[in-house]
């Protein structure tokens, strides 16, 4: 019991340090004056006003949510057929074809910018905002292939042998009886991949050109110049979409996935 | 035939990796051997020979293995607090851990310039309540670094080792303490080794991500590069791309090799699983 007590009380001196810095950062975002202070001295929303006055704050933020959408929607195309073959078949290759669907997770995400502004930008001569969108494409690929899996692993596979004994082709047996009962992993993946592409700095970092930048890099190069409370209104912002998001993960296929390896 | 429809359901997938994911790299890893005329090891020679990129390394690697070590410090026992608990309340703190972890990776660096800069909140603390007499320059050293990265690093660690440890069976630990063992040995003996593979994979993930990291050492290290802030500025600011290469296959190397290593080692120590 004694031993318990402890325990709890080192567990919830680990969670303030883990959640105390953005509790900090959300008190601080409603500073009125111009430097960032806690506490705040004067209740204000100016500094979330700012963010709109911001113009790059406002056509990075599209650039980001377009590049996620879109690299979500070709990672889906990708990676659910990829996904279905992973989980539903034993065949030669299989750890090796596994391998290399996860390794964009594995290698060092800076490496991988640099390598896409070395060969897709330099030697593909793609353009940025194209090289963008595959870089964020391929960062998205291993989340969707594993949260589809996991998803998949779930459903009964005889359900599917029995459509297909009854007459149902192949692909009219994955769109009709798979791909409903996989529907809420799929958003669940969907929605992590999308905060994964979002939130990405080191492949995005390379991917800048007049005019194009996504929103993180934006912000970054706020904190180079400014240090006022305009990036910790953002972080408020951003934290209430995070939470979204995550009660929608939650609620769709509870929070097994990131506790699974 | 069966098989050959599943390998045409993977194709396109592979080939979109293949082209512009495994070409590049390997190109990348590919020009740093050669000088324009033939295969040389120039490249590195100069490089291992440079105070400059040893310092730059060796620091990396400390930082990453001191947030490694104190990620385990305050992960273990949290994880095992956690993976204790019951229904609710466990739900709730796997929230709280997870959240951190989907939140911008920017956003969490820079609530701690807000802490540990100059004028920050725990100078101000510190020198209110009168322990310290000059505020401390935590901020743009390694240690703002390590500060960073372990708060971008445990939950990671967390979530691994609740994984494996909530399926320990508890019949287990119970036949261990009903054949005469105390607390302190079933926790040894039969608790530990247990999440051997929980610790491996979430050391892992630690580890290397806090080797390849960039944002936090970009924020919170100011001056003081890491490997992935020297490589950006060499790609970038300098525009030496044939450094940035070196350096980014040097990158990928070490993060192999220790994943080689870790899985290794727990294979060593745990031969079943």
């Amino acid at each position: 019991m004694q031993m318990n007590r402890g325990l709890a009380f080192f567990t919830f001196l680990v969670f303030l340090f883990l959640l105390g810095p953005l509790l900090i950062i959300s008190v601080t975002s409603f500073e009125g004056g111009s430097v960032l202070k806690f506490p705040p001295e004067h209740l204000s929303f100016k500094w979330y006003l700012n963010i709109f006055d911001v113009q790059m704050f406002i056509s990075t933020f599209k650039t980001s949510i377009i590049v996620s959408l879109m690299g979500n929607l070709f990672a889906l195309v990708l990676g659910i057929p990829a996904a279905y073959a992973l989980s539903r078949f034993d065949f030669k290759g299989k750890k090796l074809l596994d391998a290399v669907f996860i390794s964009p997770i594995l290698i060092p995400g800076i490496v991988l910018g640099f390598s896409f502004l070395r060969y897709i930008v330099g030697t593909y001569q793609l353009p940025i905002y194209t090289a963008l969108f595959i870089g964020h494409t391929i960062i998205m690929l291993p989340f969707i292939i594993r949260v589809i899996s996991s998803s998949l692993s779930n459903f009964d596979f005889s359900i599917e042998e029995a459509a297909e004994s009854l007459g149902a082709s192949k692909v009219k047996t994955f769109f009709i009886v798979v791909l409903p009962n996989i529907k809420s992993g799929i958003l669940a993946a969907v929605m992590i991949a999308f905060l994964e592409s979002f939130n990405n700095v080191d492949i995005s970092v390379f991917m800048t050109g007049p005019g194009i930048s996504t929103f993180p890099i934006q912000m970054l190069t706020y904190v180079e110049n400014y240090f006022d409370p305009t990036i910790a209104a953002i972080s408020v912002l951003l934290m209430v979409i995070t939470a979204f998001f995550m009660f929608m993960v939650e609620r769709l296929m509870g929070l097994s996935y990131f506790t699974k390896r | 035939m069966k098989t050959r429809y599943m390998y045409l359901l993977m194709l396109p997938g592979i080939l979109f990796l293949t082209v512009f994911m495994i070409i590049p790299i390997v190109l990348t890893i590919g020009t740093t051997f050669t000088d324009g005329s033939g295969i040389t090891l120039d490249g590195y020679l100069t490089f291992l020979k440079d105070r400059y990129f040893l310092d730059i390394l060796f620091t990396t690697l400390r930082v990453s293995l001191l947030t490694t070590l104190i990620c385990i410090i305050l992960g273990f026992p949290a994880a095992y607090y956690i993976s204790k608990l019951g229904g609710r309340m466990k739900a709730v703190l796997l929230l709280l851990t997870i959240f951190p972890l989907l939140t911008s990776s920017v956003v969490r660096s820079f609530s701690w310039m807000i802490i540990i800069g100059r004028n920050g909140l725990l100078n101000k603390m510190l020198l209110g309540m009168g322990i310290i007499h000059e505020p401390l320059d935590i901020l743009y050293t390694p240690t703002a670094i390590i500060i960073g990265l372990v708060h971008l690093f445990l939950p990671l660690l967390i979530v691994s080792l609740v994984g494996v440890m909530e399926n320990i069976q508890h019949d287990l630990l119970e036949a261990a303490e009903s054949l005469g063992a105390s607390k302190a040995i079933v926790f040894l003996k039969v608790v530990l080794p247990l999440c051997v593979p929980g610790l491996v994979i979430g050391s892992i993930l630690v580890f290397v991500g806090s080797f390849t990291a960039y944002t936090t050492p970009a924020l919170l290290g100011g001056k003081q590069r890491v490997i992935s802030t020297f490589m950006y500025q060499n790609a970038i600011t300098l525009n030496d791309w044939q450094v940035a290469s070196i350096v980014a296959t040097i990158m990928i190397v070490i993060t192999f090799a220790v994943i080689a290593c870790m899985n290794a080692l727990a294979r060593k120590l745990n031969p079943k699983g």
